[in-house]
């Protein structure tokens, strides 16, 4: 327990240092996606990696999250702060609801369910074109401000999301690290002893569910504050296979894992910008890849890799003398 | 303690369970015996709630439980182990029975994210607790080990300390000695007899005759998913209806 704290207090360290040498230039931007991407594969992670529960609708929870930020501080002029809370507590409140129905099914039926929820969000954003603009996307949507202090630059978004993002981290591991995190984990290893054990597997199926839905929710506020503009297109079925990519990358069941993943496919496209529209391609050999060879993703994969390179750098040490 | 009252279990055209109805004593090991196909099993998942059962009702210390799912029951101290071991494999071996103390802690979403001082304590008691289950099953230097990894044998101790965890009133252990060997059977004989003297009333489905006649007080036997007899062990072996079914008529 000591040595989890002290691996957070390491990482948020690295974290709050890297944009010092960057000085806010271009990789502090793409930074600034990777912490949103992080939150948003960290939830699915939740309810993928923890609980076993598959869903292809996430970026849905997102979408909603920019866009009900977005037009009611644009149209309705609200106050941002106080659009971010109604906004995640409405989303996580509508995934509450159709948690129930939902997660009632298994495998493939799930899966294609919450295809179908991401699929009905996307339409909707595309068609209410008087509330969102439709596919032209929502513009003019104002940074966020504390006091004087307006989150207008890369630099200034990348520590607004990356708080953000530890605190949603540190909860996160707090939670997979207790009673309720082992409930998940034995719903996912056997939900009918689960429930035999006396664990309300149907109910906590629906609360990270809802979790996750939450904490996507609060990041697409962010997102849509931080780019001033959304359109429909971030937040459709893409954007779910990527979230599922980052996950399963970075390795199912691990927080880190998630952090791994997001950093990868988000630097991934940057430096792979000849592949441009062929992205879901590379995603798709890459999750291929991955479970063949790694199908504990990168979590387990990098540790693995370095204790294979211990021994070797011993052998050569022991030659020498 | 448990009792059934004419349980009926169909599957489609098929019927597994019919008029079964018996009690189970409290402070009693009662034995399910029959032979392959009988409807032991499928009458243990009516009993816990995997199965509605077609007809006929559940009652715990009186009360109709039929309607109540797994968890519900479990909440009652209605506990089971399973035939095929059913552990969280990629749990260690604590973890399994800080499973099993689910019902006996509380805290919930909030509380576990936010690390609550009481949830801190919470979690001290459980590990604690659970330590000293492992203890009474006599696995506890299998503390830190993946469930998933131990031996039939082992893997069957702590399935019993992750039950007992619940601190159930009756436990219902399907096939037990299934897949364990002599020595082995005789330590979980002395295991369940620990259990029964803890309070815990235990009934149990069980092929092995030799555990069965050794501690059981009373037995139930079950044939092509009706009652056969019912009974003491002495009255059970002498009963010829029991006789014809497991040795076939001549």
């Amino acid at each position: 327990m000591k040595t989890d704290r002290i691996k957070f207090l390491v990482f948020a360290l690295v974290v709050l240092l890297i944009p010092l040498p960057l000085s806010g230039g271009y990789l502090t931007n793409v930074l600034i996606f990777v912490g949103i991407n992080s939150v948003l594969a960290l939830g699915l992670n939740l309810l993928l990696g923890y609980a076993g529960q598959i869903s292809l609708g996430q970026a849905a929870f997102f979408g909603l999250g920019a866009y009900g930020s977005g037009v009611l501080t644009t149209a309705y002029a609200m106050n941002p702060w106080l659009a971010m809370i109604a906004v995640a507590l409405c989303v996580a409140a509508f995934a509450f609801a159709i948690g129930f129905p939902v997660l009632r099914l298994k495998g493939h039926y799930l899966a294609m369910a919450t295809l179908g929820v991401g699929v009905i969000v996307n339409i909707a954003l595309n068609e209410t074109v008087e509330l969102t603009g439709g596919p032209s996307g929502l513009s003019g949507i104002p940074n966020l401000q504390v006091g004087s202090l307006t989150f207008d630059s890369d630099l200034k978004n990348y520590y607004l999301v990356w708080v953000f993002a530890l605190g949603m981290i540190l909860l996160s591991l707090n939670l997979v690290n207790s009673r309720f995190g082992r409930g998940l984990r034995a719903i996912h290893d056997s939900e009918v002893a689960a429930r035999v054990m006396g664990v309300n597997a149907r109910l906590m199926k629906v609360q990270v569910f809802t979790l996750s839905a939450f904490m996507s929710a609060i990041m697409g506020s962010l997102y849509c504050h931080v780019m001033t503009f959304i359109s429909p297109s971030s937040f459709g079925f893409s954007m779910s296979v990527e979230l599922l990519t980052m996950v399963v990358i970075g390795g199912l069941g691990s927080v880190y894992g998630s952090i791994l993943g997001a950093l990868l496919l988000t630097l991934l496209p940057e430096m792979l910008r000849t592949f441009q529209d062929y992205d879901i391609i590379v995603y798709g050999l890459l999750l291929i890849t991955m479970t063949i060879y790694l199908p504990g993703g990168l979590a387990e994969g990098i540790p693995a890799l370095f204790r294979r390179l211990v021994p070797v750098r011993k052998v050569t040490e022991g030659s020498d003398a | 303690m448990l009792s059934l009252n004419g349980i009926g279990k169909r599957f489609g055209g098929l019927t597994a369970l019919e008029g079964i109805s018996f009690n189970v004593g409290k402070g009693s090991i009662t034995g399910i015996i029959g032979p392959n196909g009988a409807g032991k099993t499928t009458l243990f998942n009516v009993a816990t709630g995997i199965y509605p059962p077609s007809c006929g009702a559940v009652l715990l210390e009186g009360k109709d439980i039929s309607k109540l799912p797994p968890e519900g029951r479990a909440r009652l101290g209605l506990v089971r182990t399973f035939q095929n071991i059913e552990l969280f494999g990629k749990m260690t071996v604590l973890e399994n029975v800080m499973v099993g103390l689910h019902t006996r802690s509380s805290s919930g979403l909030f509380a576990c994210s936010f690390r609550m001082p009481w949830q801190m304590s919470e979690e001290r008691r459980i590990r604690e607790r659970a330590m000293e289950l492992l203890d009474f099953v006599g696995i506890p230097e299998l503390a830190a080990v993946q469930a998933g990894t131990l031996s039939f044998g082992k893997g069957r101790l702590l399935e019993i300390a992750r039950a007992m965890a619940l601190e159930p009133k009756i436990l219902l252990m399907d096939e037990p000695a299934a897949g364990l060997n002599s020595s082995e059977t005789a330590d979980l004989a002395d295991l369940i007899k620990r259990i029964r003297d803890l309070g815990v009333t235990v009934a149990l489905v069980e092929h092995d005759m030799d555990l069965v006649m050794d501690i059981c007080d009373q037995l139930v036997v079950l044939n092509l998913g009706t009652m056969l007899a019912e009974g003491t062990p002495r009255q059970i072996q002498d009963n010829p209806a029991v006789i014809t079914a497991y040795l076939g008529e001549e």
